[in-house]
């Protein structure tokens, strides 16, 4: 597959406070490509830097190849969907969905073809003589999908556009935005904080901090092997514990040594160990690898989180099956549910900042 | 290029407003009596006469007695029928609002000789207290049209509150209520009174001869002839909204300030 | 929450005798003659070749005042609006000279217009010729888009900052040029702020008596001049009332127009 975009070294600094830091990224054709983050990452500058809303400081955008820093949006052939909707209030349904296809001097004929099938598409059939001021949230999240995807553009981008929804329709609407994007067939560059959102719809996740791409791949590698400390605390909850590797698939977490999967760390190297908290198993004292206390106990729906302090570090753990606070467990790891991340080298590696 | 364009157009647009009062400012200063001659040398004798002429300090005893009179009595006015028009029903409000707009829309002279007539069929010989009636009806309307929204904002849930903790309705109205609301009672009193000091029309038409406001006597001094007096007043005045509305800029930053303090977590 | 309709009275009284019967009282005196008899010769003496020339006057110079200031001012709007700034400090610059004496105002320009005064001055010393437009309609023309046209900046600045600019980016980036956002999008949303703006300007500058009395010297009449004459200058007040009742009529139409205006300029954006 091609690369549909490319950025190549983008710099973006507003009121002198850099912003995205020669940001190299490229997009596949037809995928779904979430750039995941904290506010303030640089995630909407990256998506608005790719409509052509922010020009970049320093550095190129190409689009199939083409150079296109310069282009003004109305140039571009890529549509976005606004964070809250921005449909025009002076027009109804089908006069914003027609707006766009007016513009480049499509027929009548055609016009009212495409309005029916895009408010068939996002499930909204009747309502092309509505006033968008009538419609609920999500409603109006349709018809501006709608109003975006009737240009036939090659790449959709789509800032937070279920960041007002509510929790049910935020869901449902996952569900939407993938059928969309199978039956259009088009790229989709979706932008949010929300790292269940991301991992639920992506095929591609690139996780940014503080203008950097802290790690990109699909939401399984993203979730099961975080590349930093960043990463694994902004997807999941992980616990994140000094360790030091002994040697190859051997790492020693709190003085006790556990063996994992992990090679070419070299030898006595400080790192950081990441566990997420399903992985850890309780069982009773002496049975596992270490023994420790159940300190804090939450029933969750559909498990319970537990922090267990042993060794001298507070783990959390998730397990169907509820510890008291006070009872005396062991616990255990799977060498291959051991990740280790090498120790940021620098502060500005480091970037572990989460505001979320 | 664009952006050059843009500056010199947005530069000549308020040049075009402030050139004349500069004008104005600057020539107050000029050492002669006819404003419109070369400079004669820098003098403030114009702004001596404005204060020494007892023509004058009675306009501007008249002008701010009125303005500060009208202001208050419409705020008085204006705020309990805010809150007698929260009780009536939506159909009777509309018909409130719609006669409020009234003086807002109409043509000033035709407000001000419709005064005039409705004084002299019922043999009311004009005075300063017609004026001061016709001050009061044109500012009700800018009380009614701040504070109405904000009462409408504050609802009803701190009121029955305050009741519900044992408050009688008058103290529940100035402890809960007022505080709420002030803002909108204080633009509406400032407008209020900016409106009435800077009336001219309905004051022509209200007013007997004799008694002048600012504008009155403005208007008359200028058809005798236009001396440098008029320009030191001019300087005095701009002076004055001038620093009226620093104040208020300063204090509405202040607020909006404290809002954003407050609202932050 | 508040019960108590009553305290609406002092207010419902200041409406009833501050606006009802006033108005009332013109459209008596407007419809007897000196006697108390009913006669509509009132309302008729507009066709007086003075007065319809008045009004007529009136109507034109309104017209190309309001037409300056829309023309003026909608593009100063965009500009603001698109250079940000600080609201509040662009806010204060507009109402400064609102709030500057109207008749102070005018006064200055028959100043600087006089055939000594300083524009002259300057413009000779350009070698460009005097300019004498004062006591004509230039000058009232003049007047009144100087003392109107913040009324018309206003109104169009307030809402065209709260236009959303993802609004102005969506038109943007479903294919729409700088042009068409502006006609498509800016323009139409910007209504209501564009007729307050015209109603702001048109009727006062309609109605106005003392503007053209500074600028226009003994020379120029509007229609408020005339009515002033009658009212305050020995004339009858039931003329006076008649015309206004006229000039009212007028006024009204003039705000038909403009709505239905509106509503086929809404209707053009489709």
């Amino acid at each position: 597959m091609a690369n549909i975009l490319e950025l190549k070294k983008v710099s973006k600094s507003f009121d002198n406070e850099l912003v995205l830091d020669e940001l190299d990224l490229e997009i596949r054709e037809n995928t779904f490509l979430t750039l995941l983050g904290p506010s303030g990452c640089g995630k909407t500058t990256t998506l608005r830097i790719i409509g052509g809303f922010i020009k970049p400081d320093t550095g190129v955008v190409l689009f199939e190849g083409n150079d296109i820093t310069d282009l003004p949006p109305n140039k571009r052939q890529l549509n976005t969907v606004f964070q809250k909707y921005a449909l025009f209030p002076h027009m109804n349904v089908s006069e914003n969905i027609a707006y766009g296809l007016k513009i480049s001097g499509k027929s009548k004929q055609y016009i009212q073809d495409k309005i029916n099938y895009a408010l068939k598409l996002v499930n909204m059939d009747d309502y092309g003589k509505r006033d968008v001021a009538q419609l609920s949230g999500g409603q109006q999240q349709r018809i501006a999908i709608a109003r975006a995807i009737v240009n036939e553009p090659k790449v959709l981008l789509l800032d937070e556009p279920l960041g007002a929804l509510d929790l049910k329709l935020r869901q449902d609407m996952q569900y939407e935005l993938i059928r969309l994007k199978n039956e259009l067939g088009i790229t989709f560059i979706y932008v949010t904080h929300d790292q269940e959102e991301a991992l639920t719809m992506s095929d591609t996740i690139v996780v940014m901090n503080q203008g950097y791409i802290q790690q990109m791949g699909t939401p399984e590698n993203i979730y099961n092997e975080p590349e930093n400390a960043f990463v694994a605390t902004f997807i999941g909850d992980s616990n994140i514990i000094d360790g030091v590797m002994v040697r190859d698939r051997l790492v020693k977490i709190c003085d006790v040594n556990f063996p994992c999967i992990d090679e070419g760390f070299g030898q006595n190297k400080p790192v950081d160990v990441v566990i997420r908290p399903e992985d850890v198993v309780l069982d009773e004292p002496g049975r596992g690898q270490m023994d420790g206390v159940v300190t804090h106990l939450i029933f969750q729906g559909v498990h319970y989180e537990m922090e267990v302090m042993a060794g001298g570090f507070e783990w959390l753990v998730q397990d169907t099956v509820m510890q008291p606070v006070g009872k005396e467990v062991s616990l255990r790891v799977d060498p291959e549910n051991i990740q280790i991340m090498n120790k940021p080298a620098s502060e500005d590696e480091e970037a572990i900042v989460v505001d979320v | 290029m664009k952006k050059v364009g843009k500056f010199i157009y947005i530069g000549l647009i308020f040049l075009f407003l402030y050139l004349p009062i500069f004008t104005l400012v600057i020539l107050s200063f000029n050492d002669s009596k006819n404003p419109s001659s070369i400079w004669k040398g820098f003098t403030l004798r114009w702004f001596e006469e404005i204060f020494s002429r007892s023509e004058w300090m009675e306009a501007l005893i008249n002008t701010f007695v009125i303005g500060i009179l009208a202001a208050g009595i419409a705020t008085v006015v204006g705020v309990a029928a805010c809150v007698g028009i929260m009780a009536l029903s939506r159909r009777q409000r509309i018909w409130m609002l719609q006669l409020t707009n009234i003086p807002m829309v109409n043509a000033e002279i035709v407000t001000a000789i419709s005064l005039m007539l409705a004084f002299a069929m019922f043999g009311i010989s004009l005075s300063r207290g017609t004026i001061l009636f016709a001050h009061i009806c044109f500012c009700l309307p800018y009380v009614i049209l701040n504070v109405l929204p904000k009462l409408r904002q504050t609802g009803t849930l701190a009121y029955d509150a305050a009741r519900d903790l044992g408050a009688g309705p008058l103290k529940a109205f100035f402890s809960v209520v007022l505080p709420d609301i002030m803002p909108g009672v204080a633009t509406g009193f400032l407008m209020s009174f900016t409106m009435s000091v800077d009336d001219f029309v309905i004051t022509h038409f209200t007013r007997p001869s004799g008694i002048n406001t600012l504008s009155t006597l403005i208007y008359s001094q200028q058809k005798v002839g236009i001396r440098t007096s008029l320009c030191a007043l001019s300087t005095l005045i701009f002076l004055i909204v001038l620093l009226v509305l620093l104040v208020r800029m300063f204090v509405m930053n202040r607020a909006a300030a404290d809002k954003t303090l407050k609202g932050g977590t | 929450m508040f019960k108590k309709k009553s305290l609406a009275g002092p207010y419902m009284a200041f409406i009833l005798c501050g606006t009802i019967i006033p108005l009332l009282a013109v459209l008596y005196f407007a419809l007897v003659d000196k006697n108390g008899s009913l006669t509509f010769a009132n309302l008729a003496s507009i066709a007086d070749p003075i007065h319809l020339k008045a009004l007529g006057l009136s109507l034109l110079l309104a017209f190309i005042c309001t037409v300056i200031c829309l023309l003026l001012a909608f593009p100063l709007g965009l500009m603001l609006r698109k250079s940000g700034g600080n609201k509040g400090f662009v806010i204060f610059l507009l109402i400064l000279p609102m709030w500057m004496n109207f008749l102070l105002r005018t006064i200055a320009w028959k100043i600087l217009l006089q055939k000594n005064g300083f524009i002259n001055m300057i413009l000779t010393s350009l070698g460009l010729g005097e300019l004498d437009i004062l006591n004509t309609p230039t000058a009232v023309v003049l007047g009144l888009v100087y003392d109107f046209l913040p009324f018309m900046i206003l109104p169009i600045y307030n809402v065209m900052i709260k236009i959303d600019n993802s609004l102005v980016e969506a038109a943007y980036d479903l294919g729409a040029t700088p042009f068409k956002v502006v006609k498509d999008v800016i323009l139409p949303m910007s209504m209501p702020g564009i007729i307050s703006g015209i109603t702001m300007t048109f009727v006062p500058a309609m109605t106005t008596f003392a503007i053209s009395e500074i600028l226009g010297g003994n020379r120029i009449l509007l229609i408020g001049n005339i009515i002033e004459l009658e009212f305050l200058h020995g004339g009858s007040r039931n003329v006076g009332s008649g015309l206004s009742m006229v000039m009212m009529v007028f006024i009204l139409i003039s705000m038909a127009l403009l709505n239905k205006f509106d509503k086929n300029g809404e209707g053009t954006v489709v």
